[in-house]
């Protein structure tokens, strides 16, 4: 059994994010970029389903430009057994992207597609769940815990949901995306390293998989979250009433 | 010497009494934190009224009483001490210190008060018990002082004037920054008022070099944590903003510019007592000593006279370099109210290694290595034994092993800082994995991103938190050849068997080597047994008892180990000529005997 795990490179997590002066977006360049920390949870679960030896293969597939390949070598140093790179300068918005896997899928028939939740420099959340619905394959979002029955042909899948744990069970082929308390992922070691020098990277373009990338929003502005005002001491118990509902107007 | 563990003393004030109602308070509070220190407090609890006779009726017609009984054992302390109070203060870190209040000092009275109230306004004098029971111990709960009086100056102006009047009336006063030091440097050792730099925490301007763009200079005040505003010339961000604070190094960061200063207690320390106490760190074999980056400082003498040395410059050689005495003086000839700190570049590329070694010498040599072929990108060289390591996973929340499953005899971080991401990455990985074939690292792990660089340091930079939380410690911190650097750790672990856990970590690049030795609870046969051997062993391979940390109140006595008598003999001269009354940090850095 084959798992394909998607991977994005983004803004490292512990970076604080800077808004390009124009305002069109997020700043980039001399940033630390690191893999989205959700794919990253999505890599281990597939490496955890292959070391208990209920799939044989996991690809890691990223898309982007050139410096995506850095990120593939991050995951294929984890433990990934080769990586798919499909290159491009374009941006890239969640149903590109989606397109983008469903003409991998095709190409590489995996049984289980692992997604991070969502990327934390879009948080968009949505290419799972498009990808779903064009293959359509059934969907276990938000997962915290993953069971796979090879036997059965199925993966039961917890879910997070509002107030509590929601379980599914999907028939294979399925996609799941990952939450934050699924595992742990582990670290890059010296040994993984090396190995992974030598591990295949396939390049692909857009083109070469049939897929146009173009985007059917439009960015108008990209702003920084307003400054917090600080705050102020009140006098009295009347005074925080007043205030509560004259000025904040919350009660 | 071998049983004492308290200071016997002239004068006891009366407010001792209540401060030790405070810490036997506490001792709940901080016995669920810090088990070993349970029978501390209880053992300091017992009343004080037996040792409290009349002050002044029995203090010896001796100038020095100092002199006569410094060094005294314990039957001549307790024949004495009808005639003396002690302290209840325990000097855990050191060997049993007797020692006791210079009658030549004044006590506050009503007037310095009112006086006081006068030059910095009544909000900025600090009577409160609160704050001063928190001023008056330090970090490790280890030193504590009996001052009734903080004092928090905003202007180099006011440091001056209150250091007039204190030298004028024979106050003494212990200036205090960010009170993290471990040496008992920065709490009162009995009634000295606290001159607190918390206030001054301004920074007076920020120049970029417009050709070069290397250059930043930033004097700061001394005090604050090094909060930055904004300026017109650069821009400066608060350290705070950055949610990895390790990787900025340091104290603060900028955009384009860093510290060249980064150590564990760089959330609370403050930039003054950094330069005070020639503060070492975790860039230490990147960016160098203090001596080279502070660029200019700005002192006040005893006398309240102002030194203006706060130059920008990188050459100046105009006559003695006298800011280098204040460097390291542990605030003992002046306080620093102004610094000017060399700012490098900051460069975007950092890359970490968590690796393990089988043994030190590959440990050792792993470092000369590194020296040769990452020179030019070696930002950090640090080291932990699996003692160390251990102690970490046991008493720290949320630390994993990165090398699991196994544990390994030594663990050595390796950073880099350059410009270039993919070079520097490549030329690390290339190094680290030819010296994994070699053999001289059994394993290791390079961090992928900033939080896993962050849990990488988290462990080395917990090693002293853990040893807090593990119990009572020993402390030495000591410079040292560095192929013998860890043959102490050995020799101290067989000395003292299975009853101690002696552990060894430090920064490896600079010989630098902290020696802890953890105990569930202070025994003083242990400590008989460590000192004075670790300072004769130190001394004896030409080491120093000293390398980061200060001598302070915990090894003033000891600098003979360090230092030939005629340099100690040259530097008391030097205290006396810039602090005649020697109301500056008294008791600390020099001898007492020598310096009273």
């Amino acid at each position: 059994m084959k798992i394909m795990v998607a991977i994005k490179r983004v803004v490292d997590y512990a970076v604080k994010i800077r808004v390009k002066p124009d305002k069109t977006g997020v700043e980039t360049t001399n940033v630390k970029m690191s893999m989205n920390p959700f794919c990253e949870i999505a890599l281990e679960e597939a490496l955890r389903i292959r070391e208990s030896g209920r799939a044989s293969e996991v690809v890691a597939v990223s898309m982007g430009p050139q410096q995506c390949v850095d990120t593939l070598r991050t995951g294929l140093a984890m433990g990934a057994d080769r990586g798919i790179h499909v290159e491009t300068k374009e941006m890239l918005y969640p149903l590109s992207v989606a397109k983008l896997l469903r003409a991998l899928v095709e190409v590489e028939k995996p049984q289980i597609l692992i997604l991070g939740k969502q990327a934390i420099d879009d948080d968009c959340n949505q290419t799972g769940q498009m990808l779903a619905g064009l293959l359509n394959w059934p969907q276990g979002t938000f997962a915290s815990k993953v069971v796979l029955d090879k036997e059965k042909q199925e993966v039961t899948v917890d879910r997070e949901v509002d107030g509590g744990l929601e379980t599914l069970c999907l028939d294979l082929p399925a996609i799941i995306t990952t939450d934050l308390r699924l595992n742990q992922p582990r670290y890059a070691t010296l040994p993984n390293i090396m190995k992974a020098k030598s591990k295949v990277i396939k390049k692909y373009t857009p083109q070469e998989l049939n897929v146009e990338i173009k985007s059917d929003l439009q960015i108008v502005q990209v702003t920084e979250p307003p400054k917090r005002k600080s705050g102020v001491m009140v006098s009295s118990v009347d005074e925080l009433i007043d205030k509560l509902k004259n000025e904040a107007r919350v009660i | 010497m071998k049983t004492k563990n308290y200071i016997t003393t002239y004068c006891l004030f009366k407010c001792s009494s209540r401060y030790l109602v405070h810490r036997s308070n506490s001792n709940s509070q901080y016995s669920s934190q810090f088990p070993g220190f349970r029978c501390q407090f209880s053992r300091t609890s017992r009343p004080l009224e037996t040792f409290l006779p009349d002050p002044k009726r029995n203090l010896p017609s001796v100038v020095h009483p100092l002199r006569e009984y410094i060094g005294r054992d314990l039957t001549s302390a307790s024949n004495f001490s009808g005639h003396t109070h002690r302290i209840p203060c325990r000097f855990f870190g050191s060997a049993p210190i007797v020692m006791q209040r210079n009658p030549m000092f004044s006590t506050i009275n009503a007037d310095d008060i009112t006086k006081f109230k006068e030059i910095l306004g009544e909000k900025n004098v600090v009577q409160d018990e609160e704050v001063l029971l928190a001023a008056n111990t330090d970090w490790m709960q280890k030193y504590k002082g009996s001052s009734n009086l903080l004092l928090q100056p905003r202007t180099t102006e006011e440091v001056s004037q209150i250091l007039k009047y204190c030298n004028s009336r024979c106050l003494a006063v212990v200036p205090q920054g960010g009170n993290t030091g471990l040496v008992g440097g920065s709490v009162p050792v009995f009634d000295e008022v606290i001159i607190n730099m918390g206030s001054m925490k301004n920074i007076i301007s920020f120049d970029k070099d417009e050709t070069s763009k290397v250059k930043a200079f930033v004097p700061i005040q001394s005090g604050g944590r090094v909060i930055f505003r904004k300026t017109t010339r650069a821009k400066v961000i608060f350290r705070n903003e950055a949610t990895v604070p390790s990787l900025d190094f340091g104290c603060f960061v900028s955009i384009r510019f860093v510290m060249p200063l980064d150590l564990g207690a760089k959330g609370s320390c403050q930039i003054g007592g950094n330069v005070s106490t020639n503060a070492g760190g975790l860039r230490f074999v990147r960016y160098g000593s203090l001596h080279g980056n502070v660029l200019g400082l700005e002192a006040v003498l005893a006398n309240g006279t102002v030194l203006d040395m706060l130059g920008t410059l990188r050459k100046d050689n105009t006559g003695y370099d006298l800011k280098h005495l204040f460097i390291g003086s542990e605030g003992s000839l002046g306080i620093i109210s102004k610094v000017s700190i060399l700012t490098p570049p900051k460069l975007s590329s950092v890359n970490l290694a968590f690796l393990a070694c089988k043994d030190y010498v590959s440990c050792q040599n792993l470092l000369l290595e590194a020296k040769r072929k990452l020179g030019n990108i070696l930002s950090a060289f640090e080291f932990l034994d699996s003692h160390s390591m251990d102690l970490v996973l046991n008493h720290l929340e949320g630390v994993r092993n990165p090398l699991p499953p196994s544990m390994h005899n030594f663990y050595v971080l390796i950073e880099t800082t350059g410009s270039d991401q993919s070079y520097d990455k490549e030329k690390l990985e290339a190094f680290l994995l030819r010296y994994m074939e070699v053999g001289l690292i059994s394993d290791g792990v390079l961090a992928q991103d900033i939080n896993q660089a962050f849990s990488f340091w988290r462990i080395r930079e917990g090693v002293p938190e853990a040893l807090m939380k593990a119990g009572a410690v020993y402390k030495y911190d000591l410079s040292l050849p560095i192929e013998k650097m860890y043959d102490l750790v050995e020799e101290m672990r067989m000395r003292l068997g299975p009853a101690a856990k002696v552990v060894g970590y430090g920064h490896l690049g600079d010989g630098n080597l902290h020696l802890n030795i953890s105990l569930p609870e202070y025994d003083d046969t242990v400590l008989g047994q460590v000192e004075p051997f670790v300072y004769e062993w130190t001394s004896k391979h030409r080491g120093s008892i000293s390398a980061e940390h200060g001598l302070g109140l915990m090894k003033a006595n000891k600098i003979h180990y360090s230092k030939s008598t005629e340099s100690v003999h040259l530097m008391v001269s030097i205290k006396k000529l810039l602090d005649p009354n020697g109301i500056l940090n008294p008791y600390k850095v020099l001898p007492s005997s020598l310096t009273s």
